[in-house]
């Protein structure tokens, strides 16, 4: 993926620079196609065996089986909806967040979003009592999980408005944040009985097969209008790696940009994480395997990280199908159990260049 | 015509950097801002750009007050070009066309394509265009930074310390690349600079700061054995070496030195 060590080197620069676009679109591309790849391989996966082309009929109720009508449009193409919009929301926000706060590491769940989300799930299963078994508790979950990632968000955003905190700060108060809330929630878990725990672990493993139609239309209406506020600001995210002061005198308010921006990110975030549970690594994966490819130019660095934030979490999900399959192993656990080594591959392979802006 | 008038800073909590601080420099004009380590140079180039938010005090050009300007405005008449060169993992060519961000809407247009290509062809980077900046000389990488500034378009450019970190030929290459451009479009540069030499050669305009407040401004003449003393507190003569004014300092020490200071 190392792609511009050698091009610019003994070839002419101007016709160079126009490579170096079709490069950059042609990675984009790429992406795409390994997205559309895992998408069908995820619509074939499962008990259900049906030849592909009878599938991708199912998926506008063609089939000439009804029943392969009914998997496909209720169950399989939800699940790879789900994975695509949340995939793509996770990798975008990863990205800005990485842009705005000026740190490699920064992600939804080193912000404390995820641990404000299990803190608000166990809220709502241990002391509200709302089983995900009950009818309310399908609502009450992801909507008390939704306002533990924000209450972070907004403990977050306060400390950065009135303490004027730096980057560096509002990543390290992340950091504590989460340490509370992990807390909390473990006290609450001290208390909780078996059934109740048995619940909350199962959300925390993180779930693609429990979302609605409706889920994934609301999951893709925050996913599309933030991210077409980021890629709005591409340029801006630009001028951030040319440093703090050069970009205040491009024109742009740097604290406003950082803060908008950032809450808009833990909006997002939340709204996944509350739907589909936790999900690490793909966040902070997918814009430094894009980055690799592409360097540091938000203009094809944002799409790239939505696309392949989108890929990694569908090929974990079918990994997560597919490896004893008929039992589904948790999803969560696979993008942290993979990640993590793809994580590590990319810092060694990129070296400094990963991860240094 | 820039004018700064009365301009006072400090640091959140701290003492005043900047006292009163008033010049005004023609259209053309290239001003050095001099002075010893931590009497508020940068801090007064940062103040005149709005990075820092001067306590009081105004800046105008041609008397139009450029603290009202939004960022955006203030952005299309001035260029910051910072001491720090980033090393970022764009290419020449992503980074020049940030001096376009001001004149951005949705997207460039072809107009701001033009005027990048421009920028690179006066610095002489446009052959880099395809590099990423983090693959390039101190002396390039300034250079870009200077077309990125150039693609402004700016009426007045801000330099801070362009060359502390470029060899002898990069120093010269910089600062006469600064000065022609100042010639040839009227462009209003200020610098700050250490090197009173360089100053000298480059510079037709001279701000000396001392304790935060101007001690003097004005051409050449101001820089004399009085100045050189009471601002570095060397002993010092401007001497005329073969039609250049340079600095030659007496002693091999400055006062206080031997105190072990």
């Amino acid at each position: 993926m190392n792609l511009d060590k050698s091009i610019w080197e003994n070839s002419d620069t101007a016709t160079a620079y126009r490579r170096n676009q079709i490069r950059s679109a042609g990675f984009l591309i790429g992406l795409a196609v390994l997205l559309a790849v895992a998408a069908l391989l995820s619509l074939r996966a499962g008990s259900y065996d049906t030849p592909v082309l009878e599938l991708v009929k199912g998926v506008f109720g063609q089939a000439s089986d009804s029943k392969i009508n009914l998997v496909v449009r209720n169950n399989r193409l939800p699940r790879i909806c789900t994975a695509i919009v949340a995939g793509a929301g996770l990798g975008i926000t990863g990205c800005v967040l990485q842009a705005v706060l000026r740190n490699p590491l920064a992600s939804s769940s080193t912000l404390g979003v995820s641990q404000g989300a299990s803190f608000g799930a166990a809220f709502a299963i241990i002391v509200l009592q709302m089983g995900a078994a009950a009818g309310l508790g399908t609502v009450a979950i992801p909507l008390c999980a939704f306002a533990g990632s924000v209450s972070v968000a907004l403990v977050i955003l306060g400390l950065s408005r009135f303490r004027q905190i730096s980057p560096e700060g509002i990543v390290l108060s992340g950091v504590a944040i989460s340490a509370m809330f992990t807390g909390g929630t473990t006290l609450m878990q001290y208390f909780a009985n078996e059934i109740q725990l048995n619940t909350l672990v199962f959300w925390t493993f993180g779930s693609l097969g429990n979302t609605s139609w409706g889920d994934v239309g609301r999951m893709a209406a925050v996913v599309l209008c933030s991210g077409v506020y980021f890629v709005w600001k591409r340029w801006d995210f630009n001028a951030l790696l040319s440093g703090e002061e050069t970009a205040v005198s491009l024109g742009i308010n740097v604290r406003r940009l950082t803060l908008v921006n950032m809450l808009l990110c833990c909006l997002t975030a939340s709204v996944i994480v509350s739907y589909i549970g936790l999900i690490n690594f793909i966040g902070l994966a997918a814009p430094h395997a894009v980055r690799l490819a592409v360097g540091n130019n938000h203009v094809y660095l944002l799409p790239g990280s939505a696309i392949a934030g989108a890929a990694l979490l569908l090929l974990g999900d079918l990994v997560a199908r597919m490896a004893i399959s008929p039992v589904i192993l948790p999803i969560g656990a696979i993008t942290s159990f993979l990640g993590g080594p793809l994580f590590l591959y990319l810092l060694f392979k990129g070296g400094k260049r990963s991860v240094d802006g | 015509m820039l004018t700064v008038e009365n301009v006072s800073c400090r640091y959140k909590g701290g003492p005043e950097i900047l006292n009163q601080v008033s010049f005004s420099v023609e259209d053309g004009r290239f001003l050095a801002i001099l002075g010893n380590n931590g009497v508020g140079k940068s801090t007064l180039l940062k103040c005149i750009n709005k990075i820092l938010t001067p306590v009081s005090g105004d800046v105008r050009l041609d008397g139009s007050d450029l603290f009202r300007l939004p960022g955006r405005e203030l952005a299309r008449k001035i260029a910051f070009v910072a001491q720090t060169v980033p090393s970022a993992q764009m290419t020449v060519h992503d980074i020049v066309m940030l001096g376009r961000r001001p004149y951005m809407r949705w997207g460039f247009t072809e107009e701001d394509h033009r005027i990048v290509h421009e920028a690179m062809d006066r610095l002489g980077v446009s052959h880099l265009r395809g590099r990423f900046l983090s693959r390039l000389s101190g002396g390039e990488r300034q250079k870009v930074m200077l077309a990125r500034a150039l693609a402004q378009q700016p009426r007045i450019l801000l330099l801070d310390e362009p060359t502390s970190s470029l060899d002898i030929q990069n120093q010269y290459q910089v600062l006469r690349i600064v000065q022609n451009i100042c010639r040839a479009d009227g462009i209003t540069a200020v610098v700050v600079i250490h090197d009173l030499n360089l100053a000298l050669r480059f510079c037709d305009q001279f701000l000396l700061l001392r304790q935060g407040m101007v001690y003097r401004c004005g051409g050449k003449e101001i820089l004399d054995r009085q100045a050189l003393k009471d601002v570095y507190k060397v002993d010092a003569s401007v001497v005329d070496v073969e039609g250049h004014s340079m600095v030659i300092v007496d002693a091999d020490e400055p006062d206080g030195m031997d105190a072990g200071l």
